[in-house]
């Protein structure tokens, strides 16, 4: 636990690896952790805009979620961000979702 | 903290009630090879084991928040296990360097997974090597038929081991194999019958043995493409319209991406999917071309549970597509791609923008 800000520092996820030089992408990809979680976020803000929400990172540690009525969540790490995402944007999300496999191309 | 090398390797042991599975690790036990091995039991059967190094179970499960039954944590797994360790630590008890749980017939093993992924002192300490599941050839087609559990733990198996063969005729032996072959095509299948079989290929060949990790990956690999034949499709597709049986609906599939996959994108999109459609994914284990990594990368998991990805030092085929196995219910593998690519494609214009 950070003695700071009380938060309880998360478990290890498997999408972290990405961090580790050893195992994925690393030295080769050319980016550290910051920058890692930070095209995280980018990526993530493409999918969350079609539900009205904004992540952001927070201390390099964790990340805020919102939605547009300044609703805000922290979460951990990407799986507890799925659960944050529904509950503030008050429906599924659904990456099998035709509608959102739509935006998605489109936006790519 | 130890690395993944140096962890004990965890062997999970399961089956219906009555398909063998004292037998099968009284066997495997028997192999001079595997005989450092620490067993937890979870009841006495008929069969006795007599092993060194034996403790009971009783079942106590700590369901979580979430109150998804994949996520309870066993808290009498916690217990033996973290004792077990304890003992062994303070040279109480020979340090063993396997350790084996069977599991109830009736049980699910998905809770055990998540118990030794998730326990902050055992996950340091032990890995998860192979499961596996032991299916009765002359009861197993009645279990599977009418026991969700038994599905189950097919599903979750790395391993299959087809016992009493020798007490069913050829056809019967070969229906239920095909069968198997349906449910879970990535895990190979042992009759333990014939009484040929390697015990060590069961136990530890798995993705943690620099020799054999490669070999592991070729096999799934070769289900896989048993999968993407389109004749084989044809020809499973009739066995899907009986609907009344529950394992009816549950398929393999395989999720094939040509170019190759942004890391970042892939962790999003597939803790997303099984966020939302954990449930439906029972099983996933692939092979993935990843943009800037040389060589290729190996995930696999049950249903939301994913391990930690390893890497491998070459290729094992050929082939450079992103090949993932699924084993799913109710959903198609076309609208899968679909997903994964819309999503890719996010990424690599999410790069050019960074």
């Amino acid at each position: 636990m950070c003695g700071l800000c009380g938060v309880v520092g998360a478990e290890d996820h498997w999408t972290d690896a990405a961090a580790t030089s050893r195992i994925v992408g690393g030295a080769g990809a050319g980016r550290t952790r910051r920058q890692e979680r930070l095209r995280r976020v980018a990526i993530g803000n493409k999918i969350l805009a079609h539900y009205g929400l904004k992540l952001s990172d927070w201390q390099g540690s964790a990340y805020i979620l919102r939605n547009r009525t300044g609703r805000q969540e922290i979460v951990p790490h990407l799986a507890a961000l799925w659960p944050a995402a529904e509950a503030l944007a008050g429906r599924p999300c659904d990456p099998l979702d035709p509608d959102v496999i739509a935006a998605m191309s489109q936006s790519g | 903290m130890a690395s993944g090398d140096t962890k004990i390797p965890v062997n999970v042991i399961t089956g219906f009630l009555g398909s063998g599975k004292t037998t099968l690790l009284r066997r495997l036990l028997a192999s001079p090879r595997l005989a450092n091995t620490a067993v937890l039991i979870n009841e006495f059967g008929e069969v006795g084991l007599d092993h060194l190094l034996l403790e009971r179970l009783d079942e106590e499960t700590v369901v979580l928040q979430s109150g998804c039954v994949c996520c309870t944590i066993r808290g009498d797994l916690v217990t033996a296990v973290r004792d077990l360790f304890f003992r062994r630590e303070s040279g109480i008890i020979p340090a063993f360097d396997r350790l084996a749980v069977e599991t109830t017939g009736l049980a699910d093993p998905a809770p055990i997974v998540f118990t030794f992924m998730a326990d902050p002192v055992i996950r340091h300490h032990f890995r998860l090597g192979n499961t596996i599941a032991t299916v009765d050839a002359v009861n197993g087609p009645l279990h599977l038929d009418q026991n969700p559990e038994s599905v189950k733990q097919v599903l979750v198996a790395d391993r299959i081991a087809l016992t009493k063969t020798d007490i069913c005729d050829g056809e019967q032996t070969a229906a239920i194999k095909a069968r198997l072959a349906r449910l879970n095509p990535a895990a190979p299948l042992v009759e333990t019958a014939a009484g040929d079989f390697d015990p060590e290929d069961l136990l530890a060949a798995d993705l943690h043995d620099p020799a054999r990790k490669n070999e592991e990956v070729r096999r799934w690999l070769a289900g896989a493409e048993a999968l993407a034949d389109p004749q084989g499709e044809a020809g499973h597709s009739h066995r899907r319209l009986d609907v009344n049986r529950h394992s009816a609906r549950i398929h393999a599939i395989c999720v094939t991406h040509e170019r190759p996959l942004d890391w970042t994108a892939f962790g999003i999109w597939l803790t997303m999917l099984l966020n939302r459609h954990g449930e439906n994914v029972l099983r996933v284990k692939g092979i993935l071309n990843v943009l800037d990594a040389p060589t290729p990368v190996v995930i696999h998991g049950v249903q939301h549970l994913i391990h930690p990805p390893v890497h491998l030092d070459r290729w094992p085929d050929g082939d450079r597509r992103s090949r993932i196995v699924f084993i799913v219910r109710d959903l198609d593998r076309a609208t899968l791609e679909r997903s994964l690519a819309a999503f890719n494609c996010l990424a690599e214009a999410g790069s050019e923008a960074a």
